[in-house]
């Protein structure tokens, strides 16, 4: 909520028309009016003015997310597309610098696609990105396909200005020479970032979308103005989704929904076995010259099981003989895509009576389950091991610890998990 | 995903989260007797109380059925004893842990330990409760105090907790909780070793048992702040090397599936993990492209 202190990164000039296209409101009454900060108010049994209590209503909202989550992986084999190869798309034509996001859609995407690039690669450690621009109707490639999210904002972050149209066809058709290039058992994708409700074309933008879709590439966009039919079309012929942001945070959501691994489609990409390489860290003392800076550096680095050679970090690909090499770490960040842990069930507080051995403390935090007046409270329960755990914890071990800790540390329900 | 909280909070105040492994197949084969390990930590923990007074201190005991939490310093019945003759902190953690252990052994089957192996202690589950409990002190407020894990660990690496175990690493990587660990078993642990390496935390294990207190605070009773202007150990090197499905041996270079990264030594035609099979659409592939050059 702190839109007033993101003051416009580039736009520092134009700041008087956007005074005057503010409805003639001063800039103390835009704050209240944009904030809408009586809306988190609400009066008590007594009549006092109280905030709303927001965990309750954030905690449905995480529920409905989980849900809709666990029902596109219900299939019984989970396949994920772990390894992908992910092109965005943005478009940086003369509507990217309407303001009717703050301070401009340009700079809204720059600072989002920075979040999603970090969020992708901690997620999809073995992935690679590229980042693609549209402006004055020509595509043009600002970073390869790579793996390193330093270098692709830093591009991105350098080269954001906009003019011209934008042209679908021109961005598709470079993404598809590109993705045609990488091997079958990749994820192919395209995210566009659309701010234009026009595409300025040389040819046939349906042949383009039939190729994407022969190449099988996943075309996904987030528009950022109005629905288009062409940008459904398009997503819909490629299996990708399409989605129109309301507003800034909305957008954030909507982009964030394209970093964890999408469901693998079998035909999409081929499964097999790539040969990789795990090298050890070296000692800390030694000195070796490495090939990615082709300096003499002293320590710290990991050296190629097949060919010797040092490299400073990873993932990468050696560049003497190509082998992927990578920290079995790396791998095993992507483990709890696999083996995810089931919904929790809610419990609610009548329930609670029923049982005798109450806990009152949640298992995970030892938080008092209790609410005011000493009534059990909302609280969740895990369907193996039983536990009760508090909202907070909840969303903890969902969203970022991926263990459920009362299975965990009981060997009992481990040994029935396994047997499943 | 919350994101990472804010580390505006950079006095030296800890929150101090320790495991105790009380794996009685483990102990009861060791050359130190518990009683004698425990003395020794006890005093360390109380030290930790005393370098501040706002220092937290909990305890979680890792036993070989269930883990459990054995002391919170935060909580308001450990700052009274129940005896006069003992401080709050011995009394009252000497007699939860009893209750753990007594627990703990009642929860074991009885046709479990046929074999004479030693089984693993819970180490994921009392790193997740660990975890829950310090982002219960991030939602606190800002003005948190520095939150760490210390492992006690003895037992050897249980290899079914290794998904779980890395999940716990990387959710303390993302909130910045250093792990570290003092392991005092006979081997290195790879678990540890990795978890200390990824968090930033201190992986050290004592060459002698006899001065473990000593150990205990010149190492791990520093506070992160503290930490920058002391010569640690530092590592003597991780070993990343991963181990396959197939065999659980560890390799340099293996095959690992694309569909589901299961690693395996040598080449398969199917996937054990997801059932995915190799190299069979790929021949389609290959056969449409020589049918097209025929063409």
């Amino acid at each position: 909520m702190n839109k007033i202190a993101e003051r416009p990164l580039n736009g520092d000039v134009e700041d008087d028309d956007e005074d005057e296209g503010n409805d003639g409101r001063e800039a103390w009454e835009r704050t209240y009016a944009e904030d809408r900060s009586w809306e988190d108010l609400q009066e008590d049994e007594s009549g006092l003015l109280r905030p709303i209590d927001n965990t309750a209503i954030y905690h449905a909202q995480y529920r409905r997310r989980l849900r809709a989550l666990a029902s596109t992986t219900a299939t019984a084999r989970i396949q994920k597309g772990l390894i992908r190869y992910v092109y965005i798309v943005v478009d940086l034509s003369k509507a990217a610098s309407e303001r009717d996001f703050r301070p401009s859609r340009m700079a809204v995407i720059g600072k989002q696609v920075e979040t999603f690039i970090r969020e992708f690669f901690d997620q999809n450690p073995l992935s690679h990105v590229g980042l693609v621009t549209i402006k004055d109707g020509i595509a043009h490639c600002l970073t390869e396909l790579g793996g390193s999210p330093e270098s692709h904002i830093k591009a991105l972050m350098g080269k954001l200005e906009c003019s011209g149209d934008a042209s679908l066809q021109n961005a598709l058709e470079l993404v598809l020479g590109y993705l045609n290039q990488i091997p079958s058992h990749g994820h192919r994708e395209v995210l566009i970032l659309y701010s234009a409700l026009s595409t300025c074309d040389p040819g046939d933008l349906m042949e383009t979308i039939q190729k994407c879709k022969k190449s099988k590439i996943r075309c996904s966009v987030i528009g950022l103005a109005a629905e288009m039919f062409i940008c459904k079309h398009l997503c819909q012929d490629t299996g990708g989704t399409y989605s129109v942001a309301l507003d800034e945070t909305h957008f954030k959501e909507l982009i964030l929904e394209h970093a964890p691994p999408p469901p693998a489609i079998t035909e999409y990409a081929t499964a097999s076995l790539i040969k990789m390489g795990f090298p050890q860290r070296a000692a800390e003392g030694s000195v070796a010259i490495c090939t990615c800076h082709e300096e003499a550096k002293t320590g710290g680095g990991y050296t190629c099981p097949r060919c010797k050679v040092r490299v400073c970090e990873l993932p990468t690909e050696c560049r003497i003989c190509g082998l992927t090499l990578i920290s079995s770490p790396h791998l095993a960040r992507s483990y709890h895509h696999l083996f995810p842990i089931v919904l929790f069930d809610e419990v609610s507080p009548s329930q609670n009576d029923l049982h005798n051995s109450f806990p009152n403390t949640c298992f995970g935090c030892q938080q008092s389950l209790l609410s005011q007046g000493n009534k059990p409270g909302l609280s969740v329960t895990c369907r193996k091991c039983k536990q009760l755990f508090c909202l907070d914890c909840d969303i903890y071990i969902h969203e970022s610890l991926h263990n459920c800790p009362g299975c965990e540390s009981s060997r009992l329900s481990k040994s029935i998990s396994s047997a499943q | 995903m919350p994101s990472a909280p804010s580390k505006l909070y950079s006095d030296d105040v800890s929150l101090l989260v320790v495991t105790l492994d009380t794996n009685p197949f483990f102990w009861s084969t060791f050359s130190v007797p518990f009683s004698d390990f425990l003395s020794q930590v006890l005093a360390f923990l109380n030290s930790i109380l005393l370098l501040s007074q706002l220092n937290q201190l909990v305890v979680i005991a890792t036993g070989c059925n269930s883990c459990g939490y054995v002391y919170d310093s935060a909580s308001s019945k450990n700052h009274v004893s129940p005896t006069a003759s003992m401080p709050a902190l011995y009394s009252n953690l000497l007699h939860n842990l009893e209750q753990f252990v007594a627990r703990d052994q009642k929860l074991s089957k009885p046709d479990h330990d046929t074999r004479g192996i030693v089984p693993a202690s819970l180490l994921s589950g009392s790193l997740s409760m660990s975890l829950c409990y310090i982002q219960r002190a991030f939602r606190s407020g800002s003005m948190h105090p520095q939150p760490r894990i210390l492992c006690l660990q003895g037992s050897a690496d249980g290899p079914e907790q290794y998904v779980a175990i890395m999940n716990a690493i990387f959710s303390a990587q993302r909130s910045t909780v250093p792990i570290d660990s003092c392991y005092i078993g006979s081997n290195n642990s790879a678990f540890l070793q990795q978890a200390s390496y990824i968090t930033g935390g201190i992986y050290y294990k004592p060459p002698q048992l006899d001065g473990l207190f000593q150990y205990l605070s010149t190492v791990f009773a520093t506070d992160l702040h503290s930490r920058a202007f002391l010569r640690l150990p530092k590592s003597v090197g991780v070993d990343f090397r991963a181990s396959c499905f197939c065999h659980k041996q560890t390799i340099d270079m293996g095959y690992v599936c694309s569909v589901c990264l299961s690693i395996f030594c040598e080449r398969h035609d199917k996937c054990s993990t997801c059932g995915s099979v190799f190299g069979q659409a790929q021949k389609d592939v290959t056969s449409a492209n020589s049918k097209k050059r025929k063409a």
